[in-house]
């Protein structure tokens, strides 16, 4: 992280003064103007920023909406409709939030793909890839109490299923629905909880975890489309000889990342918010009603490849287990890949066949998700669910001899 | 493909990504003009084979103040009695489809209600359900939560059916507690149902036959369906279409600021080799 030994700039009067109480002029040289970063980045790697970015609309989108939601079973839908209707703006707001939800799973969902292109999880960066991990789930029990929160019919009906799923534990399980809920069923009680737990418990742990991403990012540095550490390889300035500083190559760079995410992601907000009901589905503008089950229970589309594979399995224990399994295994994924290469650009086609399928199985695990569960469609979810599984047990044995290519000593392609 | 993928430069990344999540907008932007032609066709297709009434599209037009303001009266003068728009206010609706104070308190206004009351009927909930069976639904989402073609379809999908208490059914909601009260208007029908089973779709009807004739003709009640649809479309979403106005000049603004930003990175990264 830090060894850099460049001059700090001298300074008078209150830069000076303000300096010898908060290191800030330390903390832009090491971890912007003195931190190298491999000067080989393509695309893919805009996807870190980019979902900071969308961290950033989620809190202040959801601290403006809290300021208008009445949490409640009978004020929670129509604190919705005032914000939508009432509030200056609030549809903005809400749209906002509500997109930016989808935006965040895209891009950390591109992101992790990217970690797996360029074996961006393999050592020393097992623990950057934890914490990531640790991120995205902590992003989908975000997500999930989200979605409950506007207290539709969808809210109400998803949280049955999803909540019902805890029920499947062995002996705990049923008190633990019922500690879960915090009453005998979805109600007013579990709303509250979820809140609390949406805007306050659950934003501290994301930041928390986002803040040891970095951390640990920044100690061995990023990978890149190579794989090559670029810190083995210094000028006699002690500088990496593939590595620009951060700033001001970076920052510029993810600037138009960004203004090309925003101009996006307002496409979405101001013309197709609903996103043709993927993003906001057509049943959660019904209020909760226990007595109508809305005709198929879909999540949002973020969660549907493991809804698919709870549904792939007729027996509901098992289903749960096996969607329990499908993150767990992305846990284990430093350690089933033993192959010595990072970058599938040197590794053999054994992997990229592997990952090929593995894409192909997790997006239409994706699209099964969402539609019903019959014909050739259950067939369909148990084949890829299948794949799904096969592309991380049997990893250790198509990765451990494969052959690959030899990596070269400095990065190939300069910047795009 | 992954190759390909993980070589992309930039420009080719800007395609591909637009592509990605701009697609499916532009999608449902397409099918959302198309509605409205397909719709004209339907008109001229006639009865040959069978009514594609799954097929009806509203092909509304939310942008249509003049249509919103018709479908704002036939709402009133049709739907009040029975449903409210509880979230909508008069006065906002005045504001929104350029209707005067005087305009609105002597056409839309009900006799006690102020122009900022909510959209409430007068219909007593306890009353309605001995009617009806149900309570009519508050109507200021409905075509969020089963779209407006479901709508569409509903006011033009009764048919006489004596089975019902209603001495109606409806195409779009079998067995609906509602009765037929616009068939003044369209006329009374009855549905001559194709043979074989019904599908998930609904059931298959092979023509209309008229019973007596409404005071509108076929197309004038596609008119006034079409308004109160409309008119449906706006109440779900009060601000779609300025938020679209917005829309516009944010995203042109993000592209000149994206613009720039790309000119700032080319300065500083032309010595990086």
């Amino acid at each position: 992280m830090a060894g850099n030994n460049d001059a700090l700039p001298v300074r008078t009067g209150f830069l000076a003064w303000l300096n010898k109480r908060l290191p800030v002029d330390q903390f832009m040289r090491d971890q912007l103007t003195g931190y190298y970063a491999p000067k080989n980045f393509n695309f893919w790697y805009y996807f870190g920023v980019l979902s900071l970015v969308a961290l950033v609309i989620q809190l202040v989108t959801g601290i403006f909406l809290t300021m208008h939601y009445k949490v409640g079973e009978t004020t929670a839908f129509d604190s919705v409709q005032y914000i939508m209707r009432e509030v200056p703006y609030g549809d903005l707001l809400r749209y906002m939030h509500s997109t930016g939800a989808s935006f965040f799973f895209i891009v950390v969902y591109l992101h992790m793909f990217r970690a797996l292109l360029y074996g961006s999880y393999k050592a020393p960066r097992e623990l950057l890839w934890l914490f990531g991990m640790a991120i995205y789930l902590a992003l989908m029990a975000e997500g999930f109490m989200g979605y409950v929160l506007p207290w539709g019919n969808m809210s109400f009906w998803g949280a049955q299923v999803i909540v019902n799923l805890f029920g499947t534990i062995p002996v705990i399980g049923p008190g633990l629905v019922d500690w879960i809920r915090g009453d005998y069923g979805i109600a007013d009680a579990t709303l509250n909880r979820f809140f609390a737990l949406h805007v306050v418990a659950i934003p501290l742990v994301l930041l928390l975890l986002v803040a040891l991403h970095l951390v640990a990012l920044r100690h061995n540095g990023s990978n890149n489309p190579d794989g090559i550490e670029i810190k083995e390889k210094k000028g006699a300035d002690g500088k990496p000889l593939d590595g620009i500083p951060f700033h001001p190559y970076y920052t510029v760079k993810d600037l138009v990342g960004v203004g090309l995410f925003l101009v996006l992601f307002a496409i979405v907000v101001f013309f197709v918010p609903t996103f043709g009901g993927l993003f906001l589905e057509g049943p959660n503008f019904e209020p909760v009603n226990p007595l109508s089950t809305p005709d198929e229970i879909a999540p949002v589309w973020y969660f549907t490849p493991f809804y698919a594979i709870l549904r792939a399995v007729p027996d509901q224990r098992l289903g749960a287990l096996l969607m329990a399994a499908s993150l767990i295994f992305f846990l284990l994924l430093p350690w089933l890949d033993r192959s010595p290469v990072k970058s599938i650009r040197y590794r053999g086609p054994t992997w990229k066949i592997a990952l090929a399928v593995f894409a192909i199985s997790f997006i239409g695990l994706g699209y099964l998700g969402l539609q019903k569960p019959e014909g050739i469609y259950v067939a369909a979810a148990r084949v890829l669910t299948a794949l799904y599984f096969a592309f991380f047990i049997l990893m250790p044995l198509y990765t451990r001899g494969e052959s690959t290519r030899r990596v070269p000593d400095r990065v190939t392609s300069s910047h795009d | 493909m992954i190759e390909a993928l993980q070589r992309m430069k930039s420009p080719g990344f800007l395609v591909l990504l637009a592509g990605v999540l701009m697609g499916p907008a532009f999608v449902i932007a397409a099918e959302e003009t198309a509605a409205a032609t397909e719709h004209a066709a339907q008109a001229a297709h006639g009865e040959g084979e069978g009514v594609d009434w799954q097929g009806w599209r509203a092909g509304n037009q939310v942008s249509d103040t003049a249509s919103l303001q018709r479908g704002a009266a036939n709402f009133v003068n049709y739907c009040l009695g029975c449903h409210s728009l509880k979230y909508m206010r008069y006065s906002r609706l005045a504001t929104d489809l350029n209707i005067t104070t005087p305009q609105l308190v002597t056409n839309l206004i009900p006799g006690s209600a102020k122009a900022t009351d909510y959209i409430v009927s007068s219909f007593p909930a306890t009353e309605a359900e001995a009617w009806f069976g149900r309570v009519p639904p508050d109507l200021s989402l409905i075509t969020r939560s089963r779209g407006r073609d479901y709508v569409y379809r509903f006011l033009k999908g009764f048919y006489v059916d004596h089975t019902r208490p209603t001495g109606s059914n409806n195409l779009a909601l079998d067995g609906a507690a509602m009765p037929a009260v616009l068939s003044d208007l369209e006329g009374v029908k009855r549905a001559v149902f194709a043979p074989g089973e019904a599908t998930e779709a609904g059931k298959r009807v092979e023509r209309f036959e008229v019973v007596s004739p409404g005071r509108l003709n076929a197309a004038q009640y596609d008119g006034f369906v079409r308004d109160t649809v409309n008119f449906l479309d706006y109440a779900g979403d009060p601000s779609q279409v300025r938020r679209r106005g917005i829309g516009i000049w944010v995203v042109l603004f993000l592209l000149v600021f994206t613009g720039f930003a790309w000119m700032l990175k080319k300065e500083y990264w032309k010595d990086v080799h």
